[in-house]
């Protein structure tokens, strides 16, 4: 981009003669592909997703098998990642429970994102009182830290998947109600809007076919980075014991029943946490390229 | 106290360029000029056309990357600014030679007291305990204008008003006494009935202080008013250089003509004012003769293909136009023109 | 100031209230009848509904929540249902090993943080920075429950520097105060040295150059009071991603703290626990970053204003 000195000399002030202002979309793939970590990221979680569908192809044994003849076997040829307590082949269970941790990464945020995304838009676009006592709600929520109020969440509706899904939804709620209200704000503000009321549009029109189009890439990088987040909280719910119950083979679940062989089988615990880390770090490069590409005013 | 003429800065055939994934944008593009003691220097000219880059590279604070001296020398006296070490440097600036920026809000240190940043500058070029300088500058404060000085010093940036921020900034920057003070759009910023008074004080201190003075500025009237010397820049080039008596009574170059119908006159009733037509040629993409041809009413073969040089008339001013020289065939166009 | 503080004080109480409601409709999502479950199995009619009675359960589900809040202000967050305790003299006993493990976390997050941000900023685009951004990238993708348990297999298992678990000694404390602290000096390393990247474009640093300032006192006068502002923020949020996350760290290196007990109780389905202990959790977040708000305002004062 132009280089800012100060406000009165733009340096590159007919830029746009010679370099005529590209597409907005192959200027964002443009800007996306010259970074080259975010382009890392996103090749990381296709990766994941490419081992997730195709785990029953990938994995050597059953993730489920018990051989206790050969438990707590160290990284080998036969099993690359060792054996557990159980026998169990650990690099079979990691390819396995990619599918029970993304699918909990990306289900929470889904969830997360539909009811706080609505959220916002009506508190953005309806303002007043009915913003007010949304906005306050989402307060209340945010005052929980961290995983905690996931944590009551989970302890009420009792220890599953499923629930830590929710509870970790739940708490991403308010995120995405923020920015999106905020955006909102913003988008309603634009003269044009104004020109489609008077032109006699309802609400429902303006609000799905007008602002919700303009404010989708704080949305998508928002999601993008809340998906790592989920991931890491759920598997530390599992962890924890309030998740997935043994004998699955979600991460946190294995890496929890690693922790006992620390000292003598430390392999259980390296490769799930490994699994994890990748995967995180994947979606936060990834999520952090998207944001450099969609607001080039961020880069340097 | 030496000799009123004395040269103290000369730029000769500087160059300033950005280099950047687009190419390289040459922003100062070879230009030369002197200043003298107690002569207060106008540099003309749109934004973009590189007169704000020409200041910031003599005191060499042209954010590198991208930007980068590329050729030519500033010699303040006699000394070349270009090659100099990166210490030695240090004591020029805010010493021999200071500068004032356009934005007053944003150019003072939102979280130090004004006082302190003046003192700091003080304390940087000269020996002063932490109190002698923290009174010199009260005293700076009290030279430009500013009410009970004692009381401001000790106030932040966002407890005064812009045109008192601007008479902070003065007073920085001749807390040293310096040499030359470079001036970038000192008013522009300001409302109005501020800028006269501030224009006033420059004025008035100059001549107390017989510094030289650079004054960048894109409006004439500030020119009018201040200059002695005007030098107006198009595309990375001087296309004109004269008195400010000659530039307003008998302008050469057909963009200062331009310039100068644009301005509104009283003494008219026009309902348009005149505007040139056209936009500036890319800073990356330079066209190989008069950078104004493609704007130029008058342009002829000879603009699109060889680049004019500067060349001094008989009434000593400087113009770079083929108007003005042997190869110009035809009539030359006259004031009429314009109005 | 003292306006804005009192406005910001009455700004919190709604919200504390708040915290109580979702609390209270969280343990309402508990399946089954709570007076069931308590009686245990086998229990008569006549048993279960004393039950009821007792704790209140009879009444419509508002006189449920007004007894709960009442109860809260006399200081009683009811009685655990493993050993009859009051919940409140359990927590004031696990309460102050939390508090200090999350301050020491904190003081480790906002050193490392900002060291590590300006370093990164000084020499943008750097070897060291580069290095650095890596570090962080990790530091806020690792899982902080792994990073512990390799850390106790590091320090403690191979190199034995450390013991392994507990809360005796200030050795007790590092490997803990490091999993927790680390993840949130990634985020503040992160955010000040953007923050730096920003505040060294400025006119006002450009109007330091022209002075003649050296680099030096440029990036640590003038730039970094400036850059800090914003970082604030980010550190009082921290707290609260830290004060959750001793919940996974006490559970690893076995410390008897308010996670810990959160996550016990949770096993042994004793309600009430979990409920206090969230509570009051919430209520030190709340607290903090009532705290953190005014320390805000207080270093900005002049940049809002202007």
């Amino acid at each position: 981009m132009a280089i800012e000195l100060n406000k009165e000399e733009p340096v590159i002030v007919t830029q746009t003669i010679d370099h005529p202002r590209q597409s907005v979309i192959s200027n964002f793939f443009s800007v996306f592909l010259e970074n080259k970590a975010a382009v890392v990221g996103g090749l990381i979680i296709l990766f994941y997703i490419f081992i997730a569908i195709f785990a029953p192809f990938l994995a050597p044994y059953h993730p489920h098998e018990i051989n206790l003849e050969n438990k707590l076997v160290p990284p080998s040829m036969d099993h690359w990642m060792g054996t557990d307590d159980k026998g169990r082949d650990i690099l079979s269970r990691i390819l396995y429970g990619s599918r029970l941790s993304m699918g909990v990464g990306f289900a929470a945020v889904i969830f997360g994102a539909f009811f706080g995304i609505t959220l916002g838009l009506i508190a953005g676009y309806y303002g007043k009182w009915v913003d007010s006592i949304i906005m306050r709600c989402m307060d209340v929520l945010l005052a929980f830290p961290g995983i905690l109020l996931a944590l009551a969440i989970v302890s009420a509706l009792g220890p599953s998947l499923i629930n830590v899904t929710i509870a970790v939804g739940a708490f991403s709620v308010p995120l995405f109600a923020r920015i999106v209200r905020g955006s909102t704000l913003e988008v309603k503000q634009l003269e044009y809007i104004d020109a489609i009321r008077t032109l006699g549009a309802n609400d429902g029109t303006i609000i799905f076919k007008h602002i919700l189009p303009n404010i989708l890439s704080p949305i998508i990088v928002q999601g993008t980075l809340r998906v790592a987040t989920a991931i890491l909280s759920a598997a530390g719910l599992s962890f924890l014991g309030l998740g997935a119950q043994p004998p699955s083979s979600e991460w946190g679940t294995m890496l929890s029943s690693g922790r006992d062989f620390l000292f003598t089988a430390p392999y259980i615990a390296i490769f799930p946490g490994l699994a994890i880390a990748l995967l995180v770090l994947g979606f936060n490069i990834f999520g952090d390229g998207l944001r450099d590409a969609f607001d080039p005013r961020m880069k340097k | 106290m030496t000799e009123l003429n004395e040269i103290l800065l000369e730029v000769k055939d500087l160059k300033t360029h950005f280099h950047t994934k687009h190419g390289v944008s040459k922003a100062v593009d070879g230009i030369d000029f002197t200043l003298r003691k107690g002569e207060t220097l106008g540099i003309v000219g749109e934004s973009g056309c590189g007169k704000s880059i020409t200041s910031l590279s003599i005191l060499r604070l042209i954010p590198s990357p991208p930007g980068k001296i590329a050729g030519g020398q500033i010699l303040y006296k006699g000394r070349d600014l270009v090659t100099l070490p990166d210490n030695e440097m240090r004591k020029i600036r805010g010493n021999d030679i200071s500068m004032i920026f356009q934005e007053p809000m944003t150019s003072l240190n939102p979280v130090i007291p004004v006082g302190e940043q003046i003192a700091e500058a003080i304390r940087l070029h000269q020996k002063m305990s932490k109190k002698e300088a923290r009174l010199k500058a009260v005293d700076m404060l009290k030279l430009v204008g500013i009410p009970s000085p004692e009381k401001r010093a000790k106030q932040e940036p966002f407890q005064l008003s812009g045109g008192m921020r601007q008479r902070v900034m003065i007073a920085m920057a001749l807390s040293c006494n310096p040499e030359v003070l470079i001036a970038d759009e000192p008013t522009t910023a300001l409302d109005v009935t501020i800028q006269a008074q501030i224009l006033e004080l420059i004025k008035e201190l100059q001549a107390r202080l017989g510094m030289g003075v650079m004054m960048i500025t894109h409006d004439l009237g500030v020119v009018a008013e201040t200059c002695d010397t005007v030098a107006v820049m198009y595309a990375g080039n001087i296309v004109e250089h004269a008195s400010t008596q000659n530039l307003f009574d008998d302008p050469k170059h057909p963009y200062t003509r331009g310039l100068l119908a644009s301005l509104p006159k009283i003494d008219e009733d026009r309902d348009e004012l005149y505007t040139i037509e056209g936009s500036v040629p890319s800073a990356y993409n330079m066209p190989v003769g008069c950078r104004f041809a493609s704007r130029c009413e008058f342009a002829q073969a000879v603009c699109l293909e060889k680049k004019p040089d500067l060349i001094e008339q008989s009434d000593g001013t400087k113009v770079r136009c083929w108007m003005y020289s042997d190869e110009w065939a035809g009539a030359k166009p006259t004031e009429e023109v314009f109005n | 100031m003292l306006m804005f503080i009192l406005r910001r004080l009455v700004q919190t109480i709604p919200v504390i209230f708040g915290v109580t409601i979702v609390v209270f409709i969280i343990m309402q999502l508990v399946p089954g009848d709570p007076a069931v479950l308590l009686a245990g199995e086998g229990a008569t009619k006549e048993t279960i509904e004393a039950l009821r009675v007792q704790l209140g359960l009879h009444q419509p589900l508002y006189a449920q929540y007004i007894d709960y809040v009442t109860n809260i202000f006399r200081g009683d967050l009811g009685t655990s249902l493993k050993n009859n305790q009051p919940v409140l003299d359990e927590i004031l006993i696990r309460l102050p090993i939390t508090l200090e493990l999350a301050i020491i976390s904190t003081f480790i997050t906002v050193v490392l943080g900002m060291a590590a941000g300006i370093i990164s900023a000084v020499k943008p685009y750097s070897i060291i920075d580069t290095v650095v951004m890596i570090l962080a990238l990790l530091g806020i993708s690792l899982p902080s429950f792994w990073f512990g348990l390799m850390l106790m297999y590091g320090f403690s298992v191979k190199l034995q520097i450390f013991p392994v678990a507990g809360w005796d000694s200030m050795a007790h404390i590092v490997l803990p105060a490091f999993t927790l602290g680390a993840g949130g000096a990634a985020i503040v390393a992160r955010m000040t040295r953007s923050s730096m990247l920003e505040v060294i474009r400025q006119d006002y640093i450009r109007t330091a150059r022209a002075k003649g300032v050296k680099e030096r006192v440029i990036i640590y006068k003038h730039a970094l009071r400036n850059a800090l502002i914003p970082v604030i923020t980010v550190v009082g949020l921290q707290f609260g991603a830290l004060l959750g996350g001793t919940v996974l760290v006490e559970s690893i290196f076995a410390i008897n703290g308010l996670g810990r007990m959160i996550v016990d109780s949770i096993r042994m389905r004793d309600l009430p626990m979990v409920q206090g202990g969230v509570l009051v959790a919430s209520l030190v977040f709340v607290v903090v970053n009532l705290l953190v708000d005014i320390l805000y305002r207080f270093f900005n004062k002049r940049i809002e204003l202007n």
